[in-house]
């Protein structure tokens, strides 16, 4: 019965081409443009998520701002931080400005930062070659130092600066490596920086305080608990001067902006279903017509042992059908268009089961919800009424 | 003893129309036995499609018995209904009523589907069927690849193929020519012959004739005619 229902609405469909497709067109555009919506937004808020994630979802960031009391932190807070539990690694950073001499030539205005190997083994591409700071240097607070591409260009004229002695603040280092080449996106600018180990800033260049570190976490679950340790820490530090610090947890702002993302892709997703709706009141116009139109077949059927509720079930199985055409259609269409917009603006595509499912599901539903009322029209009708109508 | 299968007591079916109340069938009696090929003739407008409505358990009547089968049609719901008309009745119509996007054969099966035959069995049901009406070159024909006589024989074949009680005809020839018509009629009585029980509706004497039994229905009061030996 169910089989012979879904032949004789294909049939049906397929004798009515134009009118199958014009009443098919609502749902297309419907369900096209909420899967191109969904598909979209999912693959821009996971590139979004992947960069933030990049950049360590498993870390704590701890700004300093100071007090006049504790300008920064020591290394008696960072050793505290460290005996914490749950924690893989922590990266201080020291700031400051120096000056920057080779040969005679000297460069003013240079970013100096202290950072520590834990650093370099959690960052990608730091340099462009040579090698990075290690654990020997951080411990031995060796006088090794890194320089941005424009120190390297102007004060080494046709020379290789690795294994060079630099100038900085007045001590004499060795150049080990050269920093990667900025570009005109990154948050600072290392074309004109140099950085030490943090150890060597504060032995050898008297630098009091740690201004910012980073913090890695070993085990992502736990990052809310650990992150309140440290806060701990830093409480105590301070003397309970909370505007001395602040702390940022990554998981906590990814978690922010798939939450943030998926409210958007829904709003986007609702706005859109309003054409389904649309398509729907089309579908149910194009069962109505249909059912008038075939009110002398629906006797026939009805005399010759037709249940009120299989002529139901037919007309509802049209109704299915058609849409879940239409929703087909729609589906691959709005894929597509997600496909083209992703790569045009660069961010990721991917296809998801659920999407996959939504369409499916969407365009289903609203063959059953708008072709039950024809179909309950059409099941009721009077087979004598209907046979006369020829 | 001929065996009883349909009976009817005091049958009225009245229409209301706003207002006014037109009685069309003013308490019709009527016993029909097995084998029998009752010829119901009458007038334009007599009641004869209202009586083959209500024989055909498409309407119910407003007051009096009706029996079929045994069984009492009245107050029964609408499944019910359909259950006694896809078993106890095959329907003739004047136009045929096939479904045109159906060939021959689906036609045949139609009524097969409701009855829940599985589909295999409804093929060679329906093509022995065809066969028997003389169609077995013609089944996956659409009807409007075949002459209306054929189409008749495609219709004939559809209230056969479930081997119903009755077989309802209203006016099975009213839409042919002549010589067509009385070929149908051959088809009738060899049915007939073979034992089916047929009411047939019709308005012309001459079509009434191949009854067995006629009885005439005038004005919505129904009174037994000659038997044609
Ligand atoms: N649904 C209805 N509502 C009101 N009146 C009806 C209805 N159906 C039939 N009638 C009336 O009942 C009377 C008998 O109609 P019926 O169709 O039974 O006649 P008939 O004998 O079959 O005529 P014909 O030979 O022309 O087919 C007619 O006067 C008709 O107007
Ligand atoms: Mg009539």
């Amino acid at each position: 019965m169910l089989k012979e229902s879904i032949k004789m609405a294909l049939e049906n469909i397929v004798s009515n081409k134009m009118r199958s497709f014009l009443t098919m067109l609502g749902i297309i555009i419907g369900v096209g443009s909420v899967i191109a919506l969904i598909t979209i937004v999912s693959g821009a808020t996971s590139t979004v998520t992947d960069q933030v994630a990049s950049m360590g979802a498993n870390t704590v960031t701890i700004q300093v701002q100071g007090t006049p009391l504790k300008q920064g932190l020591t290394q008696g807070d960072v050793n505290k931080i460290a005996e914490l539990s749950n924690i893989a690694g922590i990266a201080p950073t020291i700031s400051g400005q120096t000056t920057v001499a080779f040969d005679g030539n000297t460069m003013d205005e240079i970013t100096l930062q202290g950072k520590n190997d834990v650093y370099f083994e959690n960052t990608e591409d730091v340099i462009s070659s040579g090698r990075i700071i290690n654990t020997i240097d951080t411990e031995n607070k060796s006088r090794v130092a890194l320089i941005g591409n424009d120190i390297a260009n102007e004060l080494y004229v046709g020379k290789n600066p690795i294994g060079q002695e630099i100038k900085i603040g007045g001590i004499t280092y060795h150049v080990i490596g050269i920093l990667q080449e900025s570009d005109s996106f990154a948050s600072a600018d290392t074309n004109s920086s140099v950085i030490i180990p943090y150890t060597t800033a504060m032995g050898v260049v008297g630098a009091k305080y740690i201004n910012s570190m980073t913090v890695y976490i070993a085990d992502e679950a736990l990052a809310d608990t650990t992150t309140r340790q440290i806060e701990g820490v830093l409480t105590k530090a301070f003397n309970g001067d909370e505007d001395g610090y602040s702390i940022v947890n990554m998981q906590s702002i990814l978690e922010t902006i798939e939450e943030m993302t998926s409210i958007l892709s829904m709003m986007l997703a609702g706005i859109a279903s309003i054409s389904l709706v649309v398509g729907g009141i089309g579908i149910m116009n194009m069962m109505l017509v249909s059912v008038t139109e075939r009110t002398s077949e629906i006797g026939l059927r009805k005399a010759l042992g037709a249940e009120p509720k299989q002529i139901q079930l037919q007309f509802l199985i049209e109704s299915v059908v058609l849409c879940l055409i239409g929703g087909i259609i729609g589906f691959i269409l709005g894929v597509s268009l997600a496909w083209v917009v992703a790569n045009l603006i660069g961010t990721s595509f991917a296809l998801t089961a659920s999407t996959v499912l939504l369409a499916i599901g969407f365009s289903a539903a609203i063959g059953v919800v708008f072709g039950f009322m024809p179909a309950r029209k059409a099941s009721r009708l009077n087979p004598i009424d209907a046979l006369r109508s020829i | 003893m001929p065996e009883k299968i349909l009976e009817m007591q005091s049958l009225v079916k009245t229409y209301i129309m706003g207002e006014e109340e037109q009685v069309v069938l003013k308490g019709i009696d009527l016993d029909i036995n097995r084998g029998d090929f009752l010829s119901v003739l009458g007038p334009s407008g007599s009641g004869k499609s209202t009586l083959m409505n209500i024989i055909g358990c498409l309407d119910v009547p407003t007051s009096g018995t009706y029996y079929l089968s045994g069984e009492l049609i009245r107050d029964l719901p609408e499944v019910d209904l359909s259950h006694i008309r896809n078993r106890e009745i095959g329907f003739i119509f004047q136009q045929f009523q096939l479904l045109p996007r159906l060939s021959a054969q689906k036609n045949v099966e139609l009524p097969l589907i409701y009855a829940g035959v599985p589909e295999k069995e409804r093929q060679a049901r329906s093509a022995h069927i065809l066969e028997r009406v003389g169609l077995a070159d013609k089944m996956n024909n659409r009807p409007n690849q075949l002459s209306g006589g054929q189409q008749q024989r495609v219709a004939i074949a559809r209230a056969l193929v479930t081997e119903p009680t009755i077989l309802l005809a209203d006016e099975p020839t009213g839409a042919l020519d002549q010589q067509t018509g009385h070929q149908i009629m051959a088809l009738f009585k060899e049915l007939y012959q073979e034992g089916k029980t047929i009411v047939m509706i019709t308005h012309d004497a001459d079509v009434a004739k191949n009854g067995s039994r006629i009885v005439r229905i005038v004005d919505g009061n129904l009174s037994e005619g000659v038997y044609n030996a």
